[in-house]
């Protein structure tokens, strides 16, 4: 089956005045019709930049889109003019956001700014799109959806909201749901509400979904594969299951175990990862987790270990097989910050 | 018996609450503000926190717990009810002598970043309270802060640093040590990991485990992550619109969740384990809808307009949830909910 997004060997970078930001670091993936991909990361791991740099989404200048291709249904979309993603954007690939409010324009009703897909990219008159939005709002469990069209986003809740920019995602039938943390802002009950009208969703159109989060809870239930960032890279691939049940890099299964679990009684203490993620300028020369992780060696320094896979479908950049190795060290980050 | 079902010649209260509310007063008028309406951020309610213990708050966003906290501690003054810490009613204490009683409870912020000024050092950050308190002077309090750091985590030399150079943990730690300066028996965490990435939130976590058995402290834990909760908590309290639904110990609000908002969230809440969430989304309680106004809440039961089991509640005790409001009762030892369901028969 031929992919529905390819992306290879992205790499971008900012221009700030404390010098070059290496957000994402020649990272490579793809995704199935009809696929669910989960991208996992902190803050800073260039989980968003990974994705928003391919819609045109990223300024430039700061922002360098400095190589990559990335094939959508075959066509480079970094080699397109502006036009020409405008085209793409919101109607073949549609995405929402985290925040809702700052998404949705706060001096338009819901109504305007629904249409406003449909009659660009759709070409449905006034009233045809305004009875398609009543539809959508109606899909995405709106009550009273004729009268919520005059609507201004004040008038909505978080969740609602959220719903809203469902709705218009969608409004054009995408092949391509791209989702920022989409549920971060939103409380876990309404979080729920999101993540099940999502899967809904995803299963009436057959769409793919490639969902940005850190909430590795939220993947678990959602995606059929999962990639987990660090520092602007790819650490892990792989099916959901055997991620969790079997991660094969060290990053990961420190991610896993620092995590307090609902269903468990607690440990004495949480594992936890000590230190920091490396500074972005400073780019560090070898592998970007070493000063973090406890199953180092000195190899690791040289240089970043390439993704590979470690068994059909999984992938880690780990020079280390964890399932044998023996940690090397205790307190990987004082021992590194002596040295 | 006190109102937790704790003895209490075996676990004196540190901190009583009696029908604590704390409104928000709605006003309309440039000129002549008349006073419309109020929020119900905190609506009457009863809890004692014992000495020594780790007391769980948690509920959604806009739910009342951190208004909750700031009434225990008189940033906001409450609009009725008592809160005594040991034995000291803090309600009707004014000026010099509030000033005095705050030495002995302080506060870990949610956000690193807006609770730090950005133009003192981490040096004189953490020396206010001292001076505030008039603690230590010269070169004891200098020793006493970078002890303080050291205890938290950061390296001493950090002291002239100012809030900008560090990471979000790291000042999250910094406002750790400075709520430990005046060397208090009690301490609210509002939300303090919330703002932090995942592998950062474990080690504050971790910290707080460890400051708290070296000095003894206790803590009032307000959270919005029932798994982080569940972790650090002895006891919890689940708050919905200004209320407290349930309050039981955290073995038991897992296992033996009694009332319906508290099922609802806990169903709600990903696990990180797909095989386990395959299982957990066919249980799913999902609820419709959203939390209603503060300013407007429902006649009767508070969860009235969300809540699955308010036809039960008909059709079983012939009670209409939606004017009718449930008790807070104890339906087992130490375990209390307001729910219809659970209705002591006395009350009947």
């Amino acid at each position: 089956m031929a992919a529905l997004l390819e992306v290879e060997d992205l790499e971008v970078r900012f221009h700030t005045q404390d010098g070059i930001v290496h957000a994402v670091n020649g990272i490579s993936y793809a995704i199935d019709p009809g696929e669910t991909l989960g991208i996992v990361g902190e803050s800073g791991s260039g989980k968003s930049v990974g994705v928003l740099s391919l819609m045109g989404l990223i300024p430039i200048p700061p922002g360098e889109i400095r190589s990559g291709r990335a094939l959508f249904e075959g066509v480079d979309l970094l080699a397109m003019e502006n036009a020409e993603i405008r085209s793409v954007r919101g109607n073949e690939i549609a995405m929402i956001f985290q925040d809702p409010m700052t998404s949705l324009n706060p001096v338009l009703n819901i109504g305007q700014q629904i249409t406003e897909s449909l009659t660009l990219h759709l070409g449905l008159t006034g009233a045809q799109a305004e009875t398609r939005a009543i539809e959508l709002l109606e899909m995405v469990g709106i009550p009273l959806a004729a009268e919520r069209l005059n609507n201004y986003p004040h008038q909505f809740s978080g969740g609602m909201r959220q719903r809203a920019m469902i709705a218009m995602g969608l409004s054009c039938d995408p092949k391509l749901l791209i989702a920022d943390e989409p549920t971060t802002a939103l409380d876990v009950t309404i979080q729920a509400q999101i993540v099940r009208l999502v899967k809904q969703l995803r299963n009436e159109i057959g769409m793919s979904v490639i969902w940005i989060t850190h909430d590795l809870g939220v993947v678990a239930g959602l995606a059929d594969r999962v990639i987990v960032m660090y520092a602007g890279r790819i650490v892990e691939e792989g099916p959901v299951i055997e991620l969790y049940q079997r991660p094969r890099h060290p990053y990961t299964m420190g991610l896993l175990s620092s995590l307090p679990r609902l269903d468990a009684d607690r440990p004495e203490t949480l594992s936890s990862i000590d230190g920091l993620p490396p500074d972005l300028i400073l780019y560090p020369s070898g592998c970007p987790f070493y000063a973090r992780c406890s199953y180092r060696i000195d190899q690791c320094m040289q240089a970043p270990p390439a993704i590979e896979a470690v068994s059909p479908n999984h992938k880690a950049a780990c020079y280390v097989d964890v399932t044998t190795a023996e940690p090397t060290t205790d307190n990987p980050y004082q021992e590194f910050n002596m040295a | 018996m006190n109102a937790n079902g704790k003895n209490n010649n075996e676990h004196e209260p540190m901190v009583k609450i009696t029908n604590l509310k704390m409104y928000f007063p709605i006003t309309e008028g440039i000129v002549f503000r008349r006073h419309v309406g109020d929020i119900k951020a905190v609506d009457d309610i009863t809890l004692d926190i014992i000495q020594g213990e780790t007391l769980g708050l948690v509920g959604e966003s806009g739910c009342g717990k951190s208004s909750t906290g700031r009434a225990i501690l008189q940033v906001y003054r409450p609009t009725a009810g008592s809160v005594e810490f040991e034995g000291v009613e803090l309600t009707s204490l004014e000026g010099e002598e509030l000033r005095q009683m705050r030495r002995h409870m302080q506060m870990i912020f949610q956000d690193p970043y807006a609770s730090l000024n950005p133009r003192k050092t981490v040096g004189s950050i953490i020396s206010e309270p001292l001076e505030v308190h008039d603690m230590l002077s010269g070169s004891a309090r200098v020793d006493r802060v970078k002890e303080l750091l050291e205890i938290v985590g950061l390296n001493p030399y950090f002291i002239n640093r100012y809030p900008h150079e560090f990471s979000g943990g790291q000042r999250q730690r910094i406002g750790i040590a400075r709520a430990l300066a005046a060397q208090p028996s009690f301490i609210i965490c509002d939300e303090p990991i919330s703002a932090l990435d995942v592998s950062i939130q474990a080690q504050v976590i971790n910290l707080l485990e460890k400051l708290q058995k070296e000095f003894n402290l206790t803590f009032l834990f307000i959270a919005h992550d029932l798994a982080v909760v569940r972790h650090i908590s002895d006891r919890i309290a689940v708050m919905y619109l200004g209320k407290i639904v349930e309050l039981t110990d955290r073995i038991s609000l897992y296992r033996n969740p009694l009332h319906p908002y508290t099922r609802a969230l806990l169903s709600a809440v990903p696990i990180p384990d797909p095989v386990a969430e395959a299982k957990r989304e066919e249980e799913r309680v999902i609820l419709q809808g959203d939390v209603p106004s503060p300013a407007n809440p429902p006649l009767g039961c508070n969860f009235c307009t969300r809540c699955p089991a308010v036809t039960q509640v008909k059709e079983q005790k012939a009670i209409d949830c939606f004017t009718v409001e449930p008790p807070f009762s104890e339906v087992e030892p130490g375990h209390w909910v307001a729910c219809h369901l659970h209705d002591p028969p006395s009350s009947v």
